[in-house]
């Protein structure tokens, strides 16, 4: 059973989002590193770059498969998460601790499309 | 849609050990059952055991075995001693390929066993039934009837030898094999595999193989899925039917054509063979790598440095032993020379590569 944590919002692509102030830290859940396996590789945006609701900003790449990363909400890159080049097993050992980017929100009112942790857990039921 | 699937005499077992089951070659197969990163890196260092039970099993025999096969096979038969084993194709008469196999010769005379991928089992029954039209010879597919276990890495042979009870494995070569009989049924014991590992496959009857497996995991060996075998598979440049050799791959393109012998006087496939050869092949497979851990997938494009595109991936990792991205690719013969710098497309950005040998693994075969 994957840890759904509490007090964060989730796409239905997987990603979470914790929110601080009008800056929205990235990760994917723990069920999506579960159902990936051993993630060997972390393909990050730059510092900087934009990045938009619904379109990819990087991938995950575990041995068998490769996953696109999502964007839950438009804005400015101002941090990555540089570990995860060479630990990307982070994810894999605690998906809400290796957050992946930090946005810098355009529009906070696209929050309101994510999931809060009840409803996030009926869409991996 | 599950219950179509065909399940193999551990597929209990599997479940039980919370293996992740997926469908492959129309069985319900496990894929891991922890890690494969664990399960790749127990073959290479220690032991593990797989479930190829969904592989086939195919029985010739007859007056006219040896000619037959010799027909069908690529590989050269002619004369071949019992006990050994070799690797080759099928083909079709355009040089593409039906299947690649393994060919036992057994003790008894005129008699073969053709050990083919589970995914062409149909396909290569027919191709084979066709095929023995006017030879006297009989065809006989029995691959539900055989289970099949690999125990593969360093530690195999004690394993084999001790654990499961076959001493006479110790002395076999690679790619040969011994008929032994226990509790009254066949069993076959050969020295091959699938990993570039030492190793032994081990043919018997369900009940006889579910003892073995359960008798392997009880004595510390990993029971390792699908996702190993085509990572292990893949560092030691071995092909995959599908990926590396279809209908339009022939051994040729594949850089396998040392399992075709072309001076045999004839078989399915030899004319086209000997063509490609004396007129060179558009396409050739190579093996390529990558100088980032960005991970070329099959399917993704080979391009030169200006975007013009040379060929595709067939099968790509980030290699676990070797810790680095590599792939096979079919391209353009133009760039297939070793060294040629070549660039693949990963999503959105182009990676650059340099050509290399396809036996990315330095293999520890027992000679």
């Amino acid at each position: 059973m994957s840890k759904i944590a509490d007090g964060l919002l989730y796409s239905e692509s997987h990603e979470w989002v914790k929110v601080d102030g009008n800056v929205a830290i990235i990760g994917v859940s723990d069920f999506a590193q579960a159902e990936m396996g051993d993630i060997t590789y972390v393909e990050l945006p730059d510092v900087d770059d934009d990045v938009t609701a619904g379109e990819d900003f990087g991938a995950l790449e575990s041995v068998k498969t490769s996953s696109e990363l999502i964007a839950p909400v438009s804005g400015k890159v101002v941090a990555r998460n540089d570990a995860l080049e060479d630990q990307p097993e982070l994810i894999n050992e605690d998906a809400y601790a290796a957050w992946i980017i930090k946005v810098e929100m355009s529009d906070e009112s696209e929050l309101d499309a994510l999931l809060n942790a009840a409803d996030y857990a009926k869409t991996i039921e | 849609m599950e219950n179509l699937l065909k399940k193999t005499c551990l597929h209990d077992l599997h479940v039980e050990l919370g293996a992740k089951m997926s469908p492959f070659a129309g069985y319900d197969m496990p894929i891991l059952y922890s890690s494969i990163i664990d399960e790749h890196n127990a073959v290479r260092q220690a032991a593990g055991v797989f479930d190829v039970s969904h592989m086939g099993e195919i029985f010739v025999s007859g007056p006219q075995a040896e000619a037959f096969v010799s027909h069908v096979f690529t590989n050269d038969v002619r004369g071949m001693e019992p006990g050994r084993i070799l690797y080759g194709m099928m083909l079709y008469p355009d040089g593409g390929t039906v299947d690649d196999l393994l060919v036992y010769k057994e003790t008894e005379a005129d008699h073969y066993l053709l050990v083919v991928n589970a995914a062409n089992i149909a396909t290569d029954y027919a191709w084979l039934l066709e095929q023995a039209e006017g030879f006297d010879v009989k065809v006989d597919n029995r691959s539900d009837d055989w289970g099949q276990i690999a125990v593969q890495g360093p530690e195999a042979e004690k394993f084999v030898c001790g654990t499961l009870g076959f001493p006479e494995a110790a002395a076999l070569g690679f790619y040969t094999f011994c008929d032994c009989c226990r509790d009254g049924k066949r069993v076959i014991v050969s020295r091959t595999g699938y990993t570039g590992e030492d190793g032994f496959e081990i043919y018997a009857a369900p009940g006889q193989v579910r003892a073995y497996w359960q008798a392997l995991l009880d004595a510390g060996v990993k029971p390792c899925g699908l996702g190993c075998r085509d990572t292990l598979r893949f560092e030691a440049g071995l092909p995959l039917y599908g990926d590396e050799l279809t209908a339009e791959i022939s051994p040729v393109m594949a850089g396998l054509g040392m399992f075709c012998k072309l001076d045999k006087p004839e078989f399915v496939g030899k004319d086209a063979l000997v063509a490609q050869k004396a007129e060179g092949v558009a396409r050739k497979l190579v093996g390529i790598e990558l100088s980032d851990n960005a991970v070329p997938r099959a399917g993704y494009p080979v391009e030169l440095e200006d975007g013009l595109p040379v060929g595709v991936v067939t099968t790509g990792y980030h290699s676990i032993t070797l810790d680095k991205s590599i792939c096979f690719a079919m391209v353009d013969s133009a760039y297939a020379a070793l060294g040629t710098p070549l660039w693949i497309r990963i999503r959105k950005r182009v990676f650059p590569g340099v050509v290399v040998k396809k036996r990315f693994y330095q293999t520890k075969y027992k000679k």
